[in-house]
């Protein structure tokens, strides 16, 4: 028992221990106090998730602990640290919009941080336990907050089927899990990994339970062909709470199906190579062929990020160091254009009004050169041109695949992405070419205008700089690598 | 004798009723939820039957996991489910399409 309530134990949580404690005591500040607290709590909340991000590299710990339900390593800490920069972000961006829905309430940003508690520690998951009580964490917290602006029929509804659709993604991944636990005995990590190699993988039920947990995992991240609930889900929830689904979850479920992928399931490599890189094949043509009649710029996004997860794949289906390196450095580059482009839509809005179809920005070069010229950088950079970061995000994931000699799948996804290109393009043509009616109203100083130009500035250098940031996607690959 | 392979049919045959009551239910969301427990309780004969089997506890734990998760999730369902209700008055399947395309 000792080794379980062992002091270190305790110190390699500290950032999950941290969040979660922080998280009661303002839930608990929140109740008492009522509505009036809910600017503090906006603030302490994001003040919250930078200190935790701090906590993971101050000092940076790993190894395993509580009898291994919990793993903390490079790749955890690095997946994690990205995650919390898209939570805090996304909560940053979150006030003007729910104010003037009149639903701004002190739930909202504990909400934000219980979800984002969940995706950690299911990032730093050992176990199917613990990966199942972290992804359920995570999965509860984002149904109530996609149905956050409880009178809105669109809010509700994207509730209603997020949680319908998750809930059938989780009953699968558990009847997966316990496939996975009846035929090899355990459900640490280590003993499943233990159990493949010693022959158990030639086996039908284990074969039934990882086309289960990897079904399961790809509705998480919305891949084709689990993607059904995407586009809906993030037209109608509240715009904040699309970023955060966009960025914040595509992370933390990529991460997830690395390390179960690439920890207990590597002995059956070849088995589910076939099923990743057939998914990442289709998420990349339907992402790219849907969106092309998508008139709601929430919607277009969607399978903007559909597209953009079959790219992640296709660097996950290499299933080698360079490939995984690809995977955190794309998600990187990701959360850095997607929270850009979130921050735009948030300041859409005419007489007041949020809008939010491609048409709105018509006109937008002329009345707002600065934002247009920063939604310039992210579409171009969205649709992989060269010399941006998205380009180098691609770069990387093709090359990666290439070496893994997956070369159709490497063709397939150059397609794919020259289709793509048109549509981020025309959002382009649509802001400098047409003639729009009316003019967005002239932001005032906001959180949300600081966020695009900071995230147009991040995109510009990376552009020019990537090898700072590739040697730390580098660094974290090599935790899954020793 | 009943033996393992009749738990696991019978946790088959529940997580496929499950699943097709989601897919084919055409009338009411409530239904889905119901549905949706069913599922996790054809998951959770599945582990404890596995649990009993090899002589481990772990099955019987992550089964009291899935209960306590599925209380949980269900209230959270219920709750999406009446906030809907008091905006559409109706919680039908086939009326919830306010987004398409």
């Amino acid at each position: 028992m000792n080794d379980i309530i062992g002091l270190e134990h305790w110190t390699l949580a500290r950032p999950e221990l941290f969040l979660a404690v922080a998280t009661s005591l303002l839930l608990l500040y929140g109740v008492l106090r009522g509505e009036a607290s809910t600017a503090f709590i906006s603030i302490a909340t994001s003040v919250a998730l930078i200190v935790t991000a701090i906590l993971l590299f101050a000092p940076y710990r790993e190894g395993t602990a509580f009898a291994s339900l919990f793993v903390t390593d490079r790749l955890t800490t690095t997946m994690k640290a990205l995650v919390l920069i898209s939570s805090a972000v996304a909560l940053l961006m979150s006030r003007a919009y729910f104010e003037r829905a009149q639903v701004w309430r002190f739930e909202y940003p504990l909400i934000v941080a219980l979800a984002t508690l969940g995706m950690m520690l299911m990032i730093s998951a050992n176990d199917l336990m613990s990966l199942y009580v972290g992804l359920e964490l995570q999965s509860l917290a984002l149904y109530v907050i996609a149905a956050f602006q409880r009178d809105s029929v669109r809010s509700t509804e994207a509730g209603i089927k997020y949680f319908v659709l998750g809930s059938v993604a989780s009953g699968m991944l558990l009847f997966g899990a316990s496939l996975i636990y009846g035929f090899c005995g355990g459900t640490a990590f280590v003993q499943i990994s233990q159990a493949l190699l010693a022959g158990k993988a030639a086996e039908i039920g284990t074969t039934i339970g990882l086309v289960f947990v990897v079904a399961g995992l790809a509705f998480k991240v919305a891949a084709v062909p689990f993607h059904m609930w995407t586009p809906d889900v993030y037209e109608g929830a509240p715009t904040p709470v699309t970023a955060f689904f966009a960025v914040a979850t595509k992370i933390a479920g990529v991460s997830l199906l690395v390390s179960v992928l690439m920890g207990p399931f590597k002995p059956m490599f070849p088995q589910w190579q076939q099923i990743i890189v057939a998914a990442a094949v289709l998420s990349m043509a339907w992402g790219a062929f849907a969106a092309l009649r998508q008139q709601n710029i929430k919607r277009l996004m969607a399978y903007s990020s559909i597209a953009n997860v079959g790219y992640v794949l296709l660097g996950v289906a290499s299933g080698t160091e360079k490939g995984i390196q690809s995977v955190v450095f794309y998600l990187a580059i990701y959360m850095v254009m997607n929270l850009g482009t979130f921050a735009i839509i948030l300041l859409m809005k005419r007489r007041d009004i949020m809008v939010e179809n491609v048409s709105d920005l018509a006109g937008l070069g002329r009345s707002h050169p600065l934002l247009a010229l920063a939604m310039m950088v992210f579409m171009f950079s969205l649709a992989g041109i060269p010399p941006l970061a998205g380009f180098w995000g691609k770069l990387y994931v093709f090359m990666a695949a290439v070496e893994a000699r997956l070369f159709w799948p490497a063709v397939l996804g150059v397609l794919a992405s020259v289709v793509a290109s048109y549509y981020y393009l025309r959002i382009v043509k649509v802001m400098y070419f047409d003639e729009g009616t009316e003019a967005i109203d002239q932001p005032v100083f906001s959180m949300n205008r600081a966020v695009a130009f900071v995230s147009a500035v991040l995109v510009a250098l990376f552009s020019l700089l990537p090898q700072p940031l590739s040697a730390i996607a580098a660094a974290a690959a090599k935790g899954l690598f020793p | 004798m009943i033996g393992l392979e009749h738990y696991l049919t019978v946790a088959g045959v529940l997580f496929t009723l499950g699943i097709l009551g989601i897919f084919l239910n055409r009338k009411n969301v409530i239904i889905i939820l119901m549905c949706v427990e069913l599922m996790l309780l054809a998951v959770n004969i599945n582990l404890v039957a596995f649990s009993a089997y090899q002589g481990n506890v772990v099955g019987q734990v992550f089964a009291m996991l899935v209960l306590t998760v599925a209380a949980a999730e269900a209230a959270i369902g219920l709750a999406i489910l009446v906030v809907y209700f008091r905006n559409r008055g109706t919680v039908e399947v086939e009326d919830i399409n306010a987004m398409k395309g």
